[in-house]
């Protein structure tokens, strides 16, 4: 069993990060903090899911959010997405092993990844409206946000969601606000299975090696840890049962990027749009001062004079 | 015998100078509402294209605000621009001498009017802006309505959204590149801006830039 995060102390503390720790932040330039957090990491362990949708209780609970009642479709995801209130969500997936033959029930909690390359936060055009600390948390900022949805064109997980409420951009905030005093993620605290464990990275790195371990003990010979390069690594990584094939867990994406459309649109077009734009500018005023105004003459009023019969009527 | 470069209103009158009425009050109308649109949609569109172009919302009364507005400003510049556009298609259709003409761009550029062709009510240049501008507005509208996601979330895909985004960027530093010209060359070529405020030129103007088109007016070729 991995040693849970023991309560706080009653007493309030001083957050352990603040605006002190930011190693980016959206439309500005931050000036990286000299020392920097450890990494912490949520850990989630598929094969220890039972479905009870504990953490997604918790979750509500703690970020105090309201979700619709919903309706059955026939599935047992409830809600059938993420929503603005709705920060985590178990996907259940009905899965036949070809190998075995074996109906598999799959059950991924969904939520934000915490990227360690953040693509909501690349797409962002509002000053200090998503940003990330030094300790791996990215959270977003309710007050600076605009509603764009730029957010959710960055993100390869297809995390966050707009309220048509406040016409801000939700997401889990890896309990930013409980970390900051020294507990664990609300939903980690909840599940009852310690299939959600939270520690620094490297402890969850460790721990997963022990899972897979297990795993492959079992007879699950492609179990490993999700934690994709191609975003950098996040900090919340999952212990899959069959991690060579991530897309069975309710399209958990193999190789997630930020998507080369994303990067041109803030990369290269940003810095060559406003480029372009300078120089139709620039070429007009060198323009005018080599070539100066083209001014009718008296001798093109006199023409036009004698084209329409001379005499002024 | 009718030339389709001559619109409703232009009309010749004679005296010293010349004056030639080149738009209608309601073209003129139609043209101010389009420019004050495409304005406003340069300034909210650019300060959420660029994070030192940001301080551009405090115009709209913030991001959200210029969030909320830019779309609905878009809807009014493609209704007005739709104006223009049925105004202005029959005297902007390519016509023979607009060859002759872009082949003698340097000349346009260095002011040696003398050595162009005789063009109509609107020059190759001005063609291309008219046809530029026209499909550079579908290109916005289309691609604006696929990230409008206040009340079209659902009509497009993330994928299409990306590729939706990254075509209004670029259609929009585009069409202001095209304003940009447009706005240069009514300062540079003098004596054109009163077409656009009192709706009339000098007959000097016209004989200058348009002469092919005072002819046609001159010679009562009405406008079909």
């Amino acid at each position: 069993m991995f040693p849970p995060i023991p309560n706080p102390a009653t007493k309030p503390v001083p957050p352990k990060f603040g605006e002190q720790d930011l190693i980016r932040r959206s439309a500005s330039r931050v000036t990286p903090p000299a020392q920097r957090q450890t990494e912490i990491a949520k850990l989630i362990d598929v094969s220890k899911c039972i479905g009870c949708k504990a953490c997604q209780s918790a979750c509500i609970e703690w970020n105090d959010t309201r979700p619709e009642i919903g309706v059955n479709t026939g599935v047992y995801d409830n809600p059938h997405d993420l929503t603005p209130n709705m920060f985590t969500l178990m996907r259940f997936t009905e899965w036949v092993n070809p190998e075995t033959e074996n109906l598999e029930w799959l059950i991924r909690k969904d939520g934000c990844m915490h990227c360690a390359d953040p693509g909501c936060l690349k797409a962002c055009p509002a000053p200090g409206a998503i940003v990330q600390y030094s300790n791996g948390i990215v959270d977003f900022v309710h007050q600076n946000c605009i509603g764009c949805g730029y957010c959710v064109k960055g993100c390869p997980f297809n995390i966050p969601r707009i309220s048509p409420v406040d016409h801000t951009a939700y997401k889990c905030t890896l309990c930013s606000d409980r970390i900051a005093v020294g507990q664990g993620p609300a939903c980690a605290k909840a599940c009852p299975t310690q299939a959600i464990v939270f520690g620094t990275k490297d402890e969850m790195k460790h721990w997963a090696d022990l899972r897979i371990e297990d795993l492959k003990s079992r007879g699950f010979q492609n179990a490993g840890l999700y934690d994709p390069p191609g975003v950098g690594g996040t900090h919340v990584m999952y212990v899959l049962h069959h991690a060579d094939q991530p897309e069975i867990y309710a399209n958990l994406p193999k190789n997630p990027t930020i998507s080369p459309i994303v990067e041109l649109w803030k990369g290269v077009a940003k810095y060559a749009g406003l480029g372009v734009m300078g120089f139709a500018v620039a070429f007009g005023f060198l323009h005018h001062l080599v070539m100066g105004p083209n001014r009718v003459t008296e001798a093109d009023e006199a023409n036009a004079e004698n084209l329409t019969g001379g005499n002024p009527s | 015998m009718t030339a389709r470069d001559i619109e409703p209103g232009d009309m010749v009158h004679k005296g010293h100078p010349v004056t030639v009425d080149r738009y209608t009050a309601g073209a003129r109308l139609n043209h101010w509402v389009t420019a004050a649109s495409l304005i406003l949609l340069a300034l909210s569109g650019l300060a959420l294209f660029h994070p030192s172009l940001f301080f551009l919302t405090g115009l709209f009364g913030g991001g959200q605000w210029t969030r909320t507005i830019h779309p609905w400003i878009g809807v009014v510049l493609f209704f007005s621009f739709t104006g223009l556009f049925l105004r202005f298609w029959k005297a902007n259709l390519w016509a023979r001498e607009d060859k002759a003409w872009l082949n003698r761009i340097r000349d346009v550029l260095t002011n040696h009017e003398e050595r162009l062709p005789e063009v109509g009510k609107y020059n190759a240049g001005q063609k291309f802006i008219f046809w530029g501008m026209s499909f550079l507005v579908i290109v916005l509208i289309v691609t604006g309505f696929a990230i409008w996601d206040q009340y079209f979330n659902n009509l497009t895909s993330i994928p299409v959204k990306r590729v939706a985004v990254l075509t209004h960027s670029i259609a929009a530093v585009a069409i202001i590149c095209i304003w940009i010209v447009h706005v240069y060359a009514a300062i540079w070529v003098r004596g054109t801006i009163s077409a656009m405020t009192r709706g009339r030129v000098t007959g000097g103007w016209a004989w200058r830039h348009h002469r092919k088109w005072l002819r046609e007016l001159v010679s009562g070729k009405r406008g079909g």
